[in-house]
């Protein structure tokens, strides 16, 4: 990006520092004079609300691995022994736990509003390909951790979840007992998961590098979808959306803090209180809420091999976002029919995770399959032909515009300045 | 014109909703839920009674053990439930902990010599038996679960985490209500009511709370049973409501700790965030001025 002002150090620790590795000129030109679109509004906030959560879990888990056991027999003993005798570690534990689901609340904002707005659009394809790459570890991530207490829907959710490679013809079942380590889900299971589980965070933290340089190349996206051309466009990283990130993680602490002191055993499972049995299968093998759209999908084909394809490509799909968009317009607010599109959309991946909390029975099982299809007609068919059909609305002539109305020399009687947020 | 900008108003407005829910959920379940028994549930093919919600002290942000009831609760565990059931995780002193029945350490201590707990071995390699130390946990009648299902033919869940190892249907939309008005004693409730849900005198194994009606505790309570030395009812209900209640703090004993600690948070993060709130507008209002004041 053009025209920041370089930094240059005054202390002379700092020109010592910087003459060796510019890494301070680097912070100052990423965090502080930054130039972002001055139009970005909460939706745009949720970034650094993952940012933050990946911190913060990495700190709370790092904490209970000093604590728990990753031993079959003993696994569930010690999160009980977290939960009772560890100083705050019920605190630790409640939220890491629920910080997981807020990790997935922030995680699927952030990629709707990336949909919403068309962000996964040149020059940004790089920078949404990192993102789906950070949600399947973030997948991996935390299916991984649910395992790790060991309780009953840890046991057979790994079991269900693993068993699916099996579908894949000819090498199925050795690909599960490679993943296993055994033939069952066993201790061997529970120890690579732990291991995994420790690792993969780190990797989220690296691609995370990447996503965030993948970002600072082209810049933000921006309600209009529109680049910024003048000065006048932009607003410094800081303070400008320092206090504004900040407002926002505040007001999202006290979500998160919600559940973590007052319900915190909302998202989870009482069943996973029971310890692993593998002889006794759970009437109603449920995955964790962030996970139920996909189940439902996987459930929706009366086949394995299908249900698992159908399953993986569910998630997959998301990556060919910005080849299967073929509208040149990017955001939603200049799509009048893919704004009513979107909104299907996000109706469609709600139901379908209320479907998939539901026993595959009677009036669900032909939810499913509709939600299901619906799902990827909106993918393959509705994006691909919206970009043809549609007639977008007219764009303002710069973000500047878009805030602050026409200049005045430009305005009409009936030119009323649009609010991002209002427009939005 | 209004007096507050917009954004102000509706900061005020998610201010508020947070109180309402706070008061909501502290104002407890006082017109809620009677001791009486159960309402019957639309349950579809089941026709498995759903739980009523019950008044426990512990529910809402404010909530609090009732240390008398702990103690009853206590009482009917070591009188009624400790013949088949283990509680594993629960120790003596916990019996002496800060937010638990709020023994005292020499009552916690005389409690703990009551049972005999195996040692060993010692120095001449033998196992041994001594009186139980505030360090011991709560012993079981059976040496291992072999053995417990070779007596009962099933074996008896431990008990420490039973109450949030249990739970029961909430069905939309009320499954969505549960978070707003912390509803949080599924557990408590769905014990108290198979503890009650003894509805048939002549098949004890029959409970109109329990999946398929054939439960295979046989009724555990009876009117008299225990004896209680403060004077509450000896009744079925009463023990009922006592036992879960005690159950809801073996399986949460740090929850008066955690609902303080979450209080004295939230508030901090308001006003936090409402401070910070101050701080965003005064920075944007500069930029805002610069353009000619359209806000």
């Amino acid at each position: 990006m053009s025209g920041h002002p370089t930094y240059v150090p005054t202390h002379p620790a700092a020109q010592w520092l910087e003459r060796r590795l510019p890494i301070l000129g680097l912070l100052h030109s990423s965090f502080v004079v930054f130039p972002n679109p001055r139009n970005l509004n909460y939706w745009w906030t949720f970034g650094g609300i993952l940012s933050f959560m990946l911190a913060a879990q990495i700190a709370t888990g790092v904490v209970l691995v000093m604590h728990y056991t990753p031993q079959a027999s003993l696994a569930f003993a010690s999160v009980e022994h977290i939960m009772r005798d560890v100083n705050y570690g019920w605190l630790f534990r409640y939220a890491h736990a629920n910080g997981a689901s807020m990790f997935f609340v922030a995680l699927y904002i952030h990629m709707f509003r990336g949909m919403y707005y068309g962000s996964y659009k040149e020059p940004r394809e790089v920078l949404w390909l990192l993102g789906i790459l950070i949600y399947l570890l973030t997948i991996a991530t935390a299916f991984m951790g649910y395992v790790l207490p060991w309780g009953q829907m840890s046991f057979w959710g790994a079991t269900v979840i693993t068993s699916l490679f099996s579908a894949v013809p000819f090498v199925g079942d050795s690909i599960t007992t490679w993943l296993w380590g055994g033939y069952a889900v066993d201790n061997a299971t529970l120890n690579r998961f732990f291991s995994l589980h420790y690792l993969l965070p780190f990797m989220i933290a690296g691609v995370v590098v990447l996503h965030i340089w993948a970002l600072h190349v082209p810049g933000s996206n921006n309600p209009t979808g529109l680049e910024p051309k003048t000065a006048k466009d932009t607003l410094p990283f800081h303070p400008y959306f320092t206090v504004k990130d900040g407002f926002a993680l505040a007001c999202f602490l006290i979500f998160f803090s919600w559940f973590i002191f007052y319900v915190p055993n909302y998202l989870n499972h009482a069943d996973n209180y029971i310890e692993a049995n593998p002889l006794q299968t759970p009437a109603h093998i449920v995955p964790e809420w962030y996970y139920l759209p996909f189940y439902a999908i996987l459930r929706s084909i009366p086949s394995k091999l299908g249900g698992t394809i159908a399953m993986f490509a569910a998630v997959l799909i998301f990556a060919f976002l910005p080849w299967l968009d073929s509208s040149r317009i990017k955001s939603a607010v200049y799509r009048p029919l893919y704004k009513i599109a979107f909104w299907a959309f996000v109706v469609c991946a709600v139901l379908l995770g209320y479907v998939g909390a539901q026993p595959p029975e009677g009036v669900y099982v032909l939810a499913a399959r509709l939600l299901t299809a619906y799902y990827f007609l909106h993918f393959l068919v509705i994006l691909p032909l919206l970009g043809i059909y549609e007639k977008p609305r007219p764009l303002p002539a710069s973000i500047a515009d878009s805030v602050l109305g026409p200049p005045k020399e430009a305005i009409h009687a009936d030119a009323n300045p649009a609010h991002p947020r209002k427009s939005g | 014109m209004s007096l507050f900008p917009r954004k102000m108003r509706v900061g005020a407005g998610v201010a508020l909703a947070l109180i309402a829910m706070l008061v909501l959920a502290a104002s407890g379940t006082k017109g809620l839920a009677s001791d009486d028994a159960a309402t019957n549930a639309p349950a579809g093919s089941h026709d498995v009674k759903t739980p009523k919600r019950q008044a426990w002290s512990f529910y809402g942000p404010f909530g609090k053990f009732d240390q008398a009831q702990l103690q009853r609760g206590l009482q009917v565990f070591r009188e009624v439930c400790a013949t088949c059931h283990s509680l594993k995780s629960i120790a003596f002193r916990d019996l002496a902990a800060p937010g638990g029945p709020d023994f005292s350490e020499a009552q916690a201590k005389a409690l703990a010599a009551d049972y005999k707990i195996k040692d060993g071995p010692n120095d001449a390699g033998d196992m041994f038996e001594r009186p139980g130390r505030l360090s011991d946990y709560f012993p079981w009648n059976f040496p291992n679960a072999q053995a417990a299902r070779a007596a009962f033919g099933a074996l008896p869940p431990d008990l420490s985490v039973i109450a949030k190892a249990r739970t029961y249907h909430r069905g939309f939309p009320l499954f969505l209500v549960d978070p707003i008005i912390q509803y949080q004693e599924h557990g408590a409730d769905y014990i108290y009511a198979l503890l009650t849900g003894y509805a048939r005198s002549e098949d004890p194994n029959w409970n109109e709370y329990f999946p398929g009606h054939k439960i295979a505790m046989p009724n555990p309570l009876s009117d008299g049973a225990v004896d209680y030395a403060d004077g509450s009812p000896k009744t079925v209900r009463q023990y009922a409501k006592d036992v879960s209640a005690f159950l809801m703090w073996t399986a949460e004993p740090k929850l008066e700790e955690r609902k303080a600690i979450g209080f004295r948070v939230l508030v901090f993060l308001c006003v936090f965030a409402g401070l910070l709130y101050f701080v965003k507008r005064k920075i944007w209002a500069r930029v805002h001025d610069d353009a000619g004041g359209t806000h």
